[in-house]
């Protein structure tokens, strides 16, 4: 029996005996990983400056804020999230309970990716553990010093047996994948992520899997560039580039692109000084295959800022390419590293027409002072999601669905869309075995004065309509006392 | 060369073989072609305007009332299906669900607001409910007008193009939807494509934006495999065996009553009536002589006399149901005719679990009562079980019911009745594990078959205000991001209405 089998047996055990049911007990899981979080923070930090070379402000900032204030939504709304859900009735149940239960879906498994190992596994165990679920964590192994300490911590503060952690290569996870779950949470290439939906089909495991793709940043001539650019720079270089939802390339007319390099190179200065390199602020490429990748996909490319590297450090300069067209190497994948290729475009129409070419990316980023442009962009084009006229941000705002659609991906999460993607919204009709001469009309031997009775009781009844009916046809009677 | 009148036996066997292959070819490329033609008449754009999508609606909704007459006859040579199930089973349902989809669409597809925390405090924040492309749309046999068109009807209000595929074997109805269908709805980016198993793996193979399968766990596990390829997401509403708990202190007269209507209505064949029952050896007789007694009022004393009652729908799937009574001696019914695919509604009792009526989705008239001790009892028989897709519990103690609703699962749960779930539209419609993943009905189909895009929309100023997060780093600016973050908790609805009232009326009363 392989040690995936047994922990994914002890898992369903666990979760069969009932005890992630009571609210009281969610809540006491989600505030040890808050205090995990809190009193571990320094091994985080040095984990992933040793995976990424990331700062531990950068940590703190792009990983374990995010998770604090997820945790945090909920354990506040809890209780409403996971209350019986009233819904609109018929006429035929109008004196009956209709509504919505969420309940756990039993044992899940996360796959975690290395480019954020924290904030990308653990943001869906919050949601799984407050709905009640078990569930498997399985880190990345490329980030490994990350992967490590959480082998080793978590399970100092969270229960061991319903939140396991199983680190490994590829084989553990296959291995994984290969036992049955209750769903599966993906996050990482779309390569991958079709392997893991065939992987979840013989089981009927519904899965989420956040993918990539190559998000295109579209600035428009007449908005302010000089902010523009700030904040495309600030969002692209974050972490070395290697964020999913990083802007990949820009679209502009050529009439700009040269402000537009300009621009770019002052922000890098201000960011991260003449000399990145020695710059704390500013991250390394996770390992040597990737590193090699992206000094590849920079052949043949004109190189307009930055461009020099260490391979023995995994250092790659924040780099802006131009001239680049559709066929150059740097646009043939999702980059995932800190080249940023400008390609340019006669207007937002041909931008419109080069994104609507490829596959729908996670996210479009537009640049304008122009509501109606942008309304134009949003009406045109498909992505997971739509950011004017900045970076990143859309990803912290919990009441919104973050994820893809296409090839970037399906289902979302954060905030109440975790809780819900991983609870299964069973359909409740409590009636009573009174009235039974309703029912008739349903019942053998069928007439069509029955049937006429069936299409009446059928009707949809619009509650609010009802009461304000009502409220009306009572409003004379309360005028007349007077 | 020989004229085809002097070929050989052998010669003129090969010729049909190649003709038959030719014809196989032409056949599934017409596949490939109408999905193109579905894809580039979507790309056109025609979709996006409500005003399409309502038309397109109001075409079906005239379809149905138009062609009714057709639809039931169809029916009856499918399933022999009577002439009032026929509107009671299905057209209410897809008119319900298209005067809906009409009544609600401008709400349902407009931009929906959200919540938002300190940092985005001046934008504008909200969830665009998008098109997703072309979907397929595979229907089942058993309902064949409602699973077929129900998704549809979610499909043309998401602003979607859709291939519809409904099932070969209930054959009439299949052959008349691709008469009519074209007739009625745009028929570019709703095509009709009928056929039988290859037609349908090659429509599998495939690039759709969603497939929405209606059928069994058995190709639903095929489908997903398929759709994995592309990374099509699904929405797969499968089946299983739905279990019907009847509390010995009830109304049992009345349970039964309720009971033999969803178990026989269409022949047993319906994806939520209730499979078998559970109940406690006391009443085990009280609740077989109260089917026995529902059913003459139903059906009559010979039920194969009675216009109401179905037939099931092939040869096939008649033995099969016939192979599972195999060894038992059943105490209401068990006569049955083949010629007429006939089988008579049928109780077995005393049913041992290991038996093979207990070991698949049984899709037919018969109704095993299996005994139980008690309550608790039952809920350790259905959690040892798939997770079906509906659960029925026939009790009047609350509690007890609330308790056996939280210690099972199942897709959906209809106390002290059966089926009845399925007409709310407000309810979603669908399994969970084995009996299938995602939901459907009302608002539910338009939000399955919709993207559901995160849209932000900032402006240029205001740039100082993000000074906090540009490196370089230090742990004041952090503190700063971190307040700005850490505000989703801030309900800007309804505090912020709450403190701008109180504070109109302070400032009223100051003024006054």
């Amino acid at each position: 029996m392989s040690r995936e089998l047994l922990v994914v047996q002890r898992a369903r055990k666990s979760f069969q005996t009932g005890k992630t049911k009571p609210l009281e007990y969610r809540i006491h899981q989600l505030k040890n990983l808050l205090r995990f979080l809190s009193e571990r923070r320094s091994d985080i930090a040095d984990a992933v400056k040793r995976d990424l070379g990331k700062s531990a402000h950068g940590t703190e900032l792009f990983e374990t804020l995010g998770l604090e204030g997820e945790i945090n939504l909920a354990i506040e709304k809890l209780a409403e999230w996971a209350a019986p859900r009233p819904v609109e009735k018929s006429l035929l149940t109008i004196f009956d309970e209709v509504y919505i239960q969420p309940e756990p879906l039993g044992v899940m498994l996360i796959i975690g990716t290395w480019n954020y190992p924290w904030a990308i596994t653990l943001q869906p165990l919050v949601g799984a553990i407050a709905a009640g679920n078990a569930a498997v964590i399985k880190p990345s192994e490329v980030s490994s010093h990350s992967a490590k300490v959480m082998e080793e911590l978590l399970p100092q503060y969270l229960d061991k047996d319903l939140y396991p952690v199983v680190t490994g290569g590829v084989p553990e996870t296959q291995e994984l994948l290969k036992q049955r779950f209750d769903h599966i949470f993906y996050t990482g290439s779309s390569t991958v992520g079709k392997l893991v939906m065939a992987a979840a089909a013989p089981h009927l495991t519904p899965v989420t899997l956040e993918l990539g793709g190559k998000s295109p940043c579209y600035i428009d001539k007449n908005c302010d560039i000089r902010v523009a650019c700030r904040r495309i720079t600030w969002g692209k270089f974050v972490n070395c580039g290697q964020t999913c939802i990083a802007p990949d390339f820009i679209l502009c007319e050529p009439s700009i692109q040269s402000q537009v390099v300009e621009e770019i190179k002052k922000c890098i200065k201000e960011f991260y000084t003449d000399n990145p390199e020695t710059f704390e602020d500013y991250g390394r490429i996770i390992n040597q295959r990737h590193f090699k990748r992206l000094m590849a996909l920079m052949e043949g490319s004109t190189v307009a800022v930055g461009g020099n590297s260490d391979e023995s450090q995994c250092y790659i300069a924040p780099t802006v390419l131009k001239d680049v067209t559709e066929e150059s190497e740097v646009m043939k994948e999702e980059i995932f590293g800190p080249l940023l290729p400008i390609i340019t475009v006669s207007g937002v129409d041909e931008a419109i027409q080069f994104i609507n070419e490829r596959e729908k990316p996670l996210v479009i980023y537009i640049f304008s002072h122009d509501n109606k442009l942008i309304k134009k962009v949003i009406a045109e084009t498909s992505s997971g999601a739509l950011l004017a006229n900045d970076c990143l941000v859309h990803y912290t705002v919990s009441a919104l669905p973050f994820g893809g659609v296409g090839n970037s991906g399906m289902g979302c999460y954060h905030g109440r869309h975790s809780f819900d993607q991983l609870s299964h919204l069973r359909s409740c009709l409590i009636k009573q075995l009174k009235m039974e001469g309703v029912n008739s009309m349903r019942y053998p031997p069928h007439t069509a004065k029955k049937l006429g009775w069936a299409r009446f009781l059928l009707k949809q009844v619009n509650m609010c309509r009802l009461r304000r009916m009502a409220l009306e046809a009572l409003l004379p009677f309360y005028v007349k006392h007077d | 060369m020989k004229s085809i009148f002097q070929l050989d036996k052998p010669a003129v066997s090969r010729l049909c073989l190649q003709f038959q292959r030719l014809f196989v070819v032409l056949k599934l490329s017409m596949e490939r072609q109408a999905v193109q033609r579905a894809k580039e008449a979507f790309l056109s754009g025609r979709t996006r305007p409500l005003e399409f999508r309502l038309q397109q609606l109001h075409a079906l909704q005239r379809m149905i009332t138009e062609k009714e007459a057709e639809i039931s006859t169809a029916l009856k040579q499918d399933i022999n299906r009577s002439q009032y199930d026929t509107p009671l089973l299905e057209l209410i349902g897809i008119e319900n669900e298209i005067k809906l989809a009409l009544e609600k669409l401008a709400v349902w597809a407009a931009p929906r607001p959200v919540e938002r925390n300190l940092l985005t405090i001046s934008d504008e924040v909200y969830i665009q409910p998008e098109p997703l492309g072309l979907v397929l749309i595979i229907g089942a046999w058993n309902y064949p007008w409602a699973v077929t068109l129900q998704p549809l009807v979610g499909a043309i209000a998401a602003g979607n193009a859709a291939v519809v595929k409904p099932s070969e074997l209930s054959e009439h109805s299949s052959l008349l939807l691709r008469a009519l269908l074209p007739r009625y709805l745009d028929k570019d980016l709703y095509p009709v494509v009928t056929g039988g198993v290859s037609e349908t793996q090659e429509l599998l193979r495939l690039r759709f934006d969603h497939v929405f399968y209606t059928g069994s766990s058995t190709v639903g596990k095929l489908v997903m495999a398929a759709a994995a390829r592309h990374l099509t997401p699904v929405t797969l509403e499968l089946g299983g065996k739905s279990p019907c708990y009847i509390d010995k202190d009830c109304d049992i007269r009345i349970a039964c009553r309720r009971i033999t209507w969803g178990k026989f209505v269409n022949c047993g064949q319906t994806c939520i009536a209730p499979d078998f029952i559970l109940c406690e050896p006391c009443i085990q007789g009280r609740v077989v002589e109260c089917i026995r007694q529902t059913l003459l009022e139903f059906y009559g004393a010979d039920p194969k006399c009675s216009p109401d009652y179905g037939r099931i729908i092939n040869q096939h799937h008649f033995s099969r149901v016939m192979g599972l009574m195999e060894g038992y001696t059943p105490v209401v019914g068990g006569q049955s005719d083949a010629s007429q695919r006939y089988i008579a509604p049928t109780v077995l009792k005393d049913v041992p679990p290991h038996s093979r009526l207990m070991q698949e989705e049984i899709f037919g008239p018969l109704l095993p009562i299996v005994t139980v001790s008690d309550m608790d009892d039952a809920i350790r028989f259905v959690n040892e079980r798939e997770k079906p897709l509906a659960l029925y519990i026939f009790c009047s103690d609350k509690k007890a019911t609330k308790r056996m609703i939280e210690e099972t699962s199942s897709g959906g749960v209809t106390v002290n009745d059966v089926m009845m779930h399925y007409t709310l539209s407000s309810l979603p419609f669908g399994g969970v594990g084995e009996s299938g993943m995602g939901h459907y009905h009302g608002k539910h189909t338009f939000d399955q078959l919709s993207h559901q895009r995160a849209c932000l929309v900032r402006s240029l100023r205001m740039e100082n205000v993000n000074l906090a997060r540009y490196p370089p780093q230090d742990r004041r600016r952090a503190r700063r991001v971190q307040m700005a973050l850490r505000s989703p908790m801030i309900d800007m609805s309804k505090r912020t209405f709450i403190w701008a009232v109180t504070a109109t009326i302070i400032g009223l009363g100051l003024y006054l």
